[in-house]
């Protein structure tokens, strides 16, 4: 906002001194014009889009945008499919899951390989790789891994096990953590980085503090490494939260949201409801729900932040 | 719905092949799989041949979806392509929001209405007018067979619903898999709209799938259907569930499974294996609804254009589209039939011929042709995206009653609408 309106006050001043060259003048401007274009795309195509979106879910759109006013009646028809509400409920229980799950199986790792243990590197990359893939190869490959009839499944069989069962992913109840499986598999390693890094930041001299008051190691983890991870836990947390509630390629390549949509997630709802089905108002009205979703995970994160900064001044 | 005036006098010039002025023609279509593409590309050259150009615009991937995404922006920007392949009730869709254009003037002077069947050709019309094209015809309510599996397990193709059942068991208990399918949403509904046929007939399927009746919907027949199609999850494998059709086809291709439910595009599979209809795999009406036909027909809408020149290319393209010459060059490629009663099917294998000798019957007899509705052909795609939810619902679902099903489907509909 300020960008655009030039601030007289720091000119005059200057004039006061000496009048400034036009060269003077440019470069006093350069950051701001530099800083302008990006600024004007990130207002038209991120909060203008979501402006128009909020517009589209009060509308009377099908296949096509159209601002006849409905009120709430997107949203009424939204909460009363039974697929939103199946959609939903996979979410908080992949969301809940998947951000738990990360966590701790991140966190254990980084413990592990803090240890001081030899080919650290090497085994950090083992570890970190799944990220470099994307969540379509991701899917692909955890479908047919998980497919019981190409799968864990028959190779477990084929060894001899012939009862043995894992049949998630063709399971209605189950097939949502088939998904919690693979986005697992992907992101764990990045969450051990995360919680590497702030391990190595912990001070050593209060971990030799303990050590001589005679604290166990389980003790030093416990009571003093792992609080002290507080900020990493809370980044981890909302990286994590905000992949769970935009998840849509992984669902998509490895269940496409079946069997049924069983496994349906938000994501994959919107992108259906308004792309095509010809419902544009109703899938307007579930991404601002999902949009609800992001601002109550992101204000309250904002909202400490900002409150660090105003403490340190 | 008003058309522009000066659209009937360049679609009047554009069918006279002498004309000079000379348009583009651009299309968006998603044929872009090899055959398709080959019988797409006799449009051109004709179109071409004609002295005008022609714009490809094709769009690969997601049946569909991925164009239609394109072609929504193209006209929220005012600047659509001459003509579209959209189909079924969309075609209502868009002409509700005034970008189609009329064609009355090709279709009068080509005389479209002596030789398309009434059913089809109310698809294509808008408000009374046409305003597209129809291509081809799929005919939904096939099924597919190996004759090979059938002969060892001891049985022959079955025709009504109590011999489908017996033939299931027999195939079973000879160790194979009774039907070949995948459990996407889509496969699920074509399977139970043609359920729905043989056990409620034309004219139920028409009130539930056309005329959207409530007592239709919740009717005996339609729960029989849902009975019928929760039994097939006894008859299929494990792997079913998210398998895409041409797979569920190999399986019977390869002798692994006895049967499938598919359209007359699944011939294309049994083409490419070097297969010959009627020796190496059978085509036979899906069991219990032998003369009656579930068409799904591919067109070619036609959005107003503003220069005249090229207004005159689209109708000359419209003209060309219901040519013997493409209507055979084209179908001969997709699999479907033509969409003109009056063709000659001599070339055709023996599938098409059956195929076409239903749809000349139904059609002239005036019933058993019906929309499908897992095609997008009776409804709007959003009560069919409805529809496909319970479908799929209840097929994935143990606990779901048949009453419940279609309650659901009743509302379902009904909130869609």
């Amino acid at each position: 906002m300020t960008q655009s309106v030039s601030t007289p006050e720091p000119v005059r001043t200057v004039r006061k001194v000496r009048k400034p060259s036009l060269g003077d003048r440019l470069a006093e401007q350069i950051p701001r014009l530099v800083v302008s274009p990006t600024l004007l795309i990130a207002v038209v195509f991120i909060y203008g889009f979501m402006l128009w979106t909020l517009v589209l879910s009060f509308s009377n759109s099908r296949i096509l945008p159209s601002y006849g006013f409905i009120g709430l009646q997107n949203y009424e028809r939204l909460f009363g499919n039974e697929r939103w509400t199946v959609a939903i409920t996979n979410l908080a229980i992949y969301g809940v899951l998947f951000v738990v799950i990360c966590l701790a199986i991140g966190l254990l790792l980084a413990i592990l390989l803090d240890q001081k243990i030899r080919a650290e590197g090497f085994l950090r990359t083992v570890y970190l790789y799944p990220m470099a893939l994307s969540f379509i190869v991701t899917g692909t490959v955890w479908k047919w891994l998980l497919n019981p009839t190409v799968g864990i499944q028959r190779f477990v069989r084929e060894l001899g096990f012939e009862d043995f069962r894992f049949d998630w992913l063709v399971n209605s109840d189950m097939s949502i953590y088939t998904i919690v499986i693979a986005a697992v598999w992907q992101s764990s390693g990045f969450v051990m980085a995360l919680f590497l890094a702030g391990l190595r930041g912990v001070d050593d001299s209060i971990i030799k503090a303990a050590q001589i008051d005679g604290a166990s190691r389980i003790t030093i983890y416990t009571r003093i490494i792992i609080p002290s991870l507080r900020p990493v836990f809370f980044s981890a947390i909302i990286m994590l939260s905000h992949i769970a509630i935009k998840s849509f390629d992984l669902a998509l390549a490895l269940t496409g949201g079946g069997p049924g949509f069983s496994s349906d997630l938000p994501a994959i709802f919107m992108y259906q409801f308004s792309f095509t089905r010809g419902q544009m108002g109703v899938g307007a009205a579930s991404a601002i729900i999902m949009l609800m979703g992001v601002m109550a995970i992101l204000i309250p994160y904002l909202y400490s932040e900002l409150r660090v900064k105003k403490d340190d001044r | 719905m008003k058309f522009r005036k000066s659209l009937l006098g360049a679609a009047i010039a554009g069918t006279l092949a002498s004309s000079s002025m000379a348009g583009e023609v651009e299309v968006l279509h998603w044929w872009t799989s090899g055959g398709e593409a080959a019988a797409i590309a006799v449009l051109r050259d004709m179109v071409e041949d004609e002295g005008h150009t022609w714009t490809d615009f094709s769009v690969a991937g997601g049946a569909g979806e991925n164009a239609m995404t394109v072609l929504r922006a193209r006209a929220v920007s005012g600047n659509p392509p001459a003509s579209a392949q959209i189909k079924g009730l969309e075609i209502q869709e868009w002409g509700d929001l005034g970008f189609l254009a009329s064609l009355d003037s090709v279709a009068a002077a080509d005389g479209w209405d002596d030789f398309l069947p009434e059913e089809v050709a109310s698809v294509m019309k808008y408000d009374g007018q046409y305003v597209a094209v129809p291509v081809n015809v799929h005919r939904v309510n096939w099924m597919w067979a190996n004759p090979e599996v059938l002969e060892s397990a001891g049985v022959s193709a079955p025709t009504t619903l109590d011999e489908l059942w017996e033939v299931a068991d027999q195939l079973q208990a000879a160790g194979y898999t009774p039907i070949a399918h995948g459990g996407q949403a889509w496969q699920d509904a074509t399977t139970f709209e043609n359920f729905v046929l043989a056990t409620g007939g034309p004219e139920l399927f028409s009130r539930a799938f056309v005329d959207h009746d409530e007592d239709a919907l919740t009717s005996d027949a339609m729960k029989e259907a849902f009975t019928h199609l929760r039994r097939i999850t006894d008859y299929i494998d494990e792997g079913a569930p998210g398998r895409d059709w041409d797979q569920a086809t190999a399986m019977v291709i390869r002798g692994e499974a006895g049967i499938q439910f598919m359209g007359d595009w699944a011939k294309g599979e049994f083409t490419a294996a070097g297969l010959t209809a009627g020796e190496d795999y059978l085509c036979v009406a899906f069991p219990g609804t032998d003369g009656m036909f579930t068409h799904n027909v591919d067109s070619l809408a036609m959005f107003t254009q503003r220069d005249s020149a090229n207004q005159e290319a689209q109708a000359t393209m419209a003209s060309l589209v219901l040519s013997t010459e493409f209507q055979e060059t084209f179908n001969q490629n997709k699999g479907s039939i033509p969409v003109r009663l009056d063709h000659d099917m001599s070339t055709f294998d023996e599938c098409a011929q059956a195929s076409m000798d239903t749809f000349v019957a139904t059609s002239q007899a005036g019933e058993g042709l019906v929309p499908s509705m897992a095609h997008g052909m009776s409804t709007t795609s959003s009560v069919q995206g409805a529809i496909y939810d319970v479908v799929t619902a209840f097929f994935n679902s143990t606990s779901m009653t048949e009453d419940q099903a279609v309650s659901r489907l009743a509302s379902a509909v009904r909130a869609a609408q």
